[in-house]
Parts: C-alpha cells; structure tokens; sequence
C-alpha cells in the first residue's frame, strides 16, 4: 500500500484551474519531488494534502484512509507534517517554544493539569522540552533555542521550521520549497539533512524550484505544468522528459543538472 | 532560580506587599481605603481572564462588561426574588439543608426565601459559560476579528435588556442583594466589621486565579494560544484544534469575569445597568493593553493602580475618558505596556539580567 495517494485532484480559484485531474502515489520511505514553473499549482497541492484547502473534486488517501476534507490538524495528528514556503513561525515565541508547539499533538495535558502544575503534567512538560532540544541540537540551533525567532537569520529560521515539523514525529513531511531563500551552502546542507530525516524513517513529499536540490535528493519526481501533471519518474527520466524539456526546463536544466 | 521560584517568589512578594498594605491602613484607621481595593480585585479578575484571550490567543473581546453583568444580574436576581416554597418543611427543607436554598426575613419581619447566593453564583457561572459558547461557536471558527464584533452586539444587547427589563429593575438596577456567607466566618459583603475578611477574599481569589493562568500560559495550552496569536494557519497544521482553544480560552475568560461579577454584586449589594456598559468593556480592553497585553503581571498591577484611582475619584468626570485616552496613548507609544521598561529595570535589580531575551519579545510571556 502506498503512503500517500493523491486521486484525481481537480482545485479551482474563480476561472482559475489550479490543478486538474492530479494523481500520484508516494511511496513509504520515499523522497518524491514535485517541480513545475511558478503557478503550476504546486502549493496548492500541498494546501490541499496539508488540508489547508479542500479539493473541489478527488481524494487524497493516506495509508488507504481518505483525508480529504479534513482539518489541518487532524491530518497532522495523522503523521503529515509541513512547512511553509513563506515562513510561518510564531514570531512571539522562542524558538524553543516554537519547536515545543510542534510537539503539541503527541501530547495531552489541558487546562485544569496546566492551572495545577499536577505531577503528570510536569513529567509531560520536560518531555515536550526534552524532545524539542533534542530537535534543535540535531539543527544545530541549541545555542540560540532562547532566542526570539525574530533574531534568527532566515536559514536558521529555515531550520526551526524544520525542527518544529520533524518534532510532531510525522509519517510523511510536507516541504514547501525548503531552499528558497538559501544560500548554496545551506542548500547543500539541507540536501543532507533530507536524506537523514529520510533515513530515519520518515517519507519526505518536496515542491521546490532549485533543480539541482530536487534532481540531488529525489528518487521520483512528478512535474506539474498549468495544474496538471505532465511528466512521472525518476530524475533521469525526468531530465530527458522531451515533454519537460519543451514546457518547463528548455536549455537552462542542463546546465543546473550537471 | 527555577521555573518555579520565578512564579511564587513575585507571587509571595506580592501577598506580603498586600498584608503590609492592610496593616498599615488598619493601624492608621482608614479601613475606607480597602474598600476600592476589594472591587479592584474583582475586577483585576475579569481583566486577568481577558488577558487570557486578547493577550496570550489575540482574540478582542468587547463584551466582557456584558459578562461581569450576566453574572452579576443572574446573582441580583436569583438571591431577590422570593420563591413561594415552605422551607420548614418538604422540597423545601431539603434544599435548605443543601445550601440551595436562603431564608432570611424582609423588611417587614416576614421570611424571605430566596435561591441561596452559592447555587445562584454557580447558575450564573453556567448561564455565562452557555453563552459565550453560542457566541463563541460561530465566531471562533473563523479567523479575523468577528469575535469583537459579535461581543460587541452582545454587549450592546445586555445593556437594553437590563436597563428596559422589569425584573432586573431598569434604570434602577437591583438593590437589597444578600451578604454571600461562604463559611469559617467569612462573608461577601460591604459592610464595615467584615472589610478586613473581604479585602483577603477578594485578593487571595485574585492571586489564586493569577497563578493558574500563569501556569497555564506556560504550559502546552498557553504555547497553543500564542502559536494561534503568531500564525493561525500554521498553529493548526501542526496539530493545534486552532478553534477549540479560542473558545475555551474565550469561555473560561467569560466565566472568570461573571464570577468576578457575581462576587462584586454581592459585594455592594447592588448592580445596576452602567456594569453593562459598553464603556465597562472598552475599560477593560484598556487595561489589558495598560498591563501589556499578554502579561498578567503587568495587566493585575495597572488594573490595581488605575482602578484604585478611579473609584477614589481621582478621575472624576474624566474617568472614561481617561480609559480611552489611555488606549489610544498605549497602542500609538508603548504597544508592549508602560510596565516594560520597569519590570527590565526590577529585574535586572534582582539579577535575572538584560540577557534574558525575552523583554525584546512583542506580546511576551513573562517568565
């Protein structure tokens, strides 16, 4: 069974297609990359995965089990964690407290234990610290997890996003354009960083516009162009698509891939 | 010094400072003075609760006048109005028996018999907590400022309905409400001998409320409202029930405040129409912005001082318009309280030093 199954997704704004009959299966432990020109309805795939959006028409499934229609943190209960293109931290917290609210649905302990500072809550409250620090030094953040997230520079922001996704424990990590805004050297760390997530075990679904980060990491791409897929396979196949070459790449992905 | 001491050692200091206020004021005898400094209590606890929701989920409220009057309304009303049952007897008895019910006798020597001001202040907690889910309810599952509209309405519809209803008094409000005995000799009310136990009452309820919601805005159902002040999409992608914590942030701090107003009823005996007050709400919107929006601290110290001065009269004809002029003078010139810069000052006087990051933060959280 796949993890994630997209299923003839069809999202319109006014006139506007935005995606238009998108189907794709994501694999457990896979990296699957979608890349397509600006508009091609990318981020609102991953709105409606996310359960930002609901789709006007088809389904999206995950471990058989459909999500569609459901509220985002349901869905994030359910193993999907995301980031944001244009960051979205809590700019009036910490970045520890930060990584902390990411830990939020793991854990349970509500108003009346909070007010009373019952054992069972404290015990929960260094267990929600604990495991965001942990995070935060695998980003190599802990020196700053005190830090207003307002102070950090944006690929240390980049990285609290990160942390705050990976701290919810997901089955599958939603990145949206994970790179933009980055440098080559963050970039290249952060292709690094994938594959380790990866490795733990976590399947990772990637839109992103730098080529050579999706053609690095992924194992499978899909290329969307004017919301609809045009393109389905592995970056070799991908980069010799005539189709992708025709309406996305044209000349300049060679030069990118090599 | 530890999460904990950083709560309670503020927090004894201030009791202590609350004491030695008493203790002065008793040996100098000017009990007059404590008389302002109980109803502040009580309102610093509605002002807290709004705290809650404006500063920590960043929902406006401007109907928390509205609550402090259904609460108090709902008390007023329930402890005057007679209800024709035997008490000697029967139901009656029974009901007496568990609290439900107060005997007392009227003006003319005959007796009373009333709901009992402990059963009525826990109707109205009930009638408050019902309400503020209807209005919360469709209010808090969208995002934008509907809430403040929705309470506003709210608002202005409690205030015709007491001023034009019979049975709340009109214009006249509800006298004659009864004393609240809670036990162990203390007793809710306005009379002189009793001032003392009232002043403790009241502020030992207040700080009672301040250390839980302290608590609370530190723990993972504080970080849920704030993370839902700093990004409402982003709090419920990673998990956060985004509508649900806004209303029982809403519904909690609407129930403080009919509590805040049912004990202040029973406190002067009277309520009348002006506790619904649009006005009565702004008031408290502005104080929450005086104490620096998120920070209970901050908002328990300037409702103190500020009320204090406004029930002395030091305001007199101005006193709403010093509230509102006060708004508008925080927002445009100290967004983060006028207490900012003196708590960093007190602070670093008791070594928790200007490294502490946190002072820098817009809308804080207080360690």
């Amino acid at each position: 069974m796949f993890l994630l199954e997209v299923d003839s997704i069809r999202r319109c704004f006014g006139g506007l297609v935005a995606l238009d009959e998108v189907s794709f299966p994501v694999q457990e432990g896979q990296i699957k990359g979608v890349i397509g020109p600006n508009g091609a309805g990318k981020t609102t795939l991953f709105h409606i995965v996310s359960g930002v959006l609901p789709p006007d028409e088809g389904e999206v499934r995950l471990h058989g089990r459909s999500i569609t229609g459901m509220k985002p943190y349901r869905i994030a209960q359910l193993g999907v964690s995301r980031t944001f293109q244009s960051l979205s931290l809590f700019l009036n917290m910490s970045v520890i407290e930060n990584v902390m609210v990411g830990r939020h649905c793991r854990t349970r302990q509500g108003w009346v234990s909070s007010a009373l500072r019952l054992p069972m809550q404290q015990l929960e409250e260094r267990a929600i610290r604990q495991a965001a620090l942990e995070q935060l030094e695998r980003m190599g953040l802990s020196g700053v997890a005190h830090a207003p997230v307002g102070s950090l520079s944006f690929g240390q922001r980049r990285m609290v996003e990160l942390a705050r996704a990976l701290v919810t424990e997901p089955r599958l990590l939603l990145l949206d354009e994970p790179a933009s805004g980055l440098n080559t050297r963050e970039t290249d760390e952060l292709a690094e960083r994938i594959r380790k997530i990866r490795e733990s075990g976590v399947t990772i679904l990637l839109v992103e516009h730098d080529m050579s980060l999706v053609m690095e990491v992924c194992e499978e791409i899909v290329v969307l162009d004017f919301g609809k897929p045009i393109a389905e396979g592995s970056p070799a196949a991908i980069r010799s698509d005539p189709n992708v070459i025709a309406v996305y790449l044209g000349g300049e992905f060679d030069g990118a891939a090599s | 010094m530890t999460r904990k001491g950083r709560t309670l050692v503020p927090l004894l200091l201030l009791a202590g400072l609350l004491v030695a206020i008493q203790v002065t004021v008793s040996a100098l005898d000017r009990d007059v003075l404590l008389d302002p400094l109980v109803r502040t209590a009580y309102f610093s606890i509605v002002v807290m609760g709004l705290c809650l929701v404006m500063g920590h989920a960043g929902q406006i409220s401007l109907g928390h006048g509205a609550f402090v009057a259904v609460g108090g309304y709902t008390s007023a009303v329930l402890t005057t109005t007679p209800i024709p049952i035997a008490h000697e007897a029967g139901a009656g008895a029974a009901m007496k028996k568990m609290g439900l019910l107060l005997v007392r006798q009227d003006l003319y020597g005959d007796s009373l018999v009333t709901v009992s001001p402990a059963a009525a202040f826990v109707l109205a907690l009930l009638l408050t907590a019902a309400i503020a889910l209807l209005i919360g309810w469709p209010a808090l599952r969208l995002k934008g400022h509907y809430l403040a509209m929705a309470t506003l309405g709210f608002g202005l519809i409690v205030y015709r309905l007491v001023l034009g209803t019979e049975f709340t008094g009109a214009a006249d409000g509800i006298a004659g409400v009864p004393p609240w005995s809670l036990g162990f000799g203390l007793v809710v009310s306005y009379s002189r001998e009793v001032r003392v136990a009232n002043y403790y009452v009241a502020w030992g309820l207040a700080l009672l409320i301040l250390l839980g919601l302290l608590n609370v805005v530190r723990s993972r159902v504080g970080r849920a409202l704030q993370s839902i002040h700093g990004g409402e999409l982003a709090a419920n992608t990673m998990g956060i029930n985004t509508a649900g914590f806004k209303l029982q942030a809403f519904v909690l701090s609407a129930v403080l405040a009919a509590g805040a107003g049912s004990l202040l009823t029973h406190y002067n005996g009277y309520i009348g129409p002006s506790k619904a007050g649009a006005m009565e709400s702004i008031r408290y919107v502005a104080l929450v912005a005086a104490g620096g929006m998120g920070n209970l601290w901050g908002v328990l110290v300037m409702s103190t001082i500020l009320n204090f001065l406004s029930f002395r009269g030091y305001f007199g004809t101005l006193d709403h318009a010093v509230f509102g002029g006060l708004l508008i003078a925080i927002v445009s010139l100290a967004p983060q309280g006028p207490l900012q810069p003196v708590a960093a000052g007190i602070r670093s006087l008791f070594g928790y030093g200007s490294h502490n990051k946190r002072e820098d933060r817009k809308d804080h959280v207080p360690a």
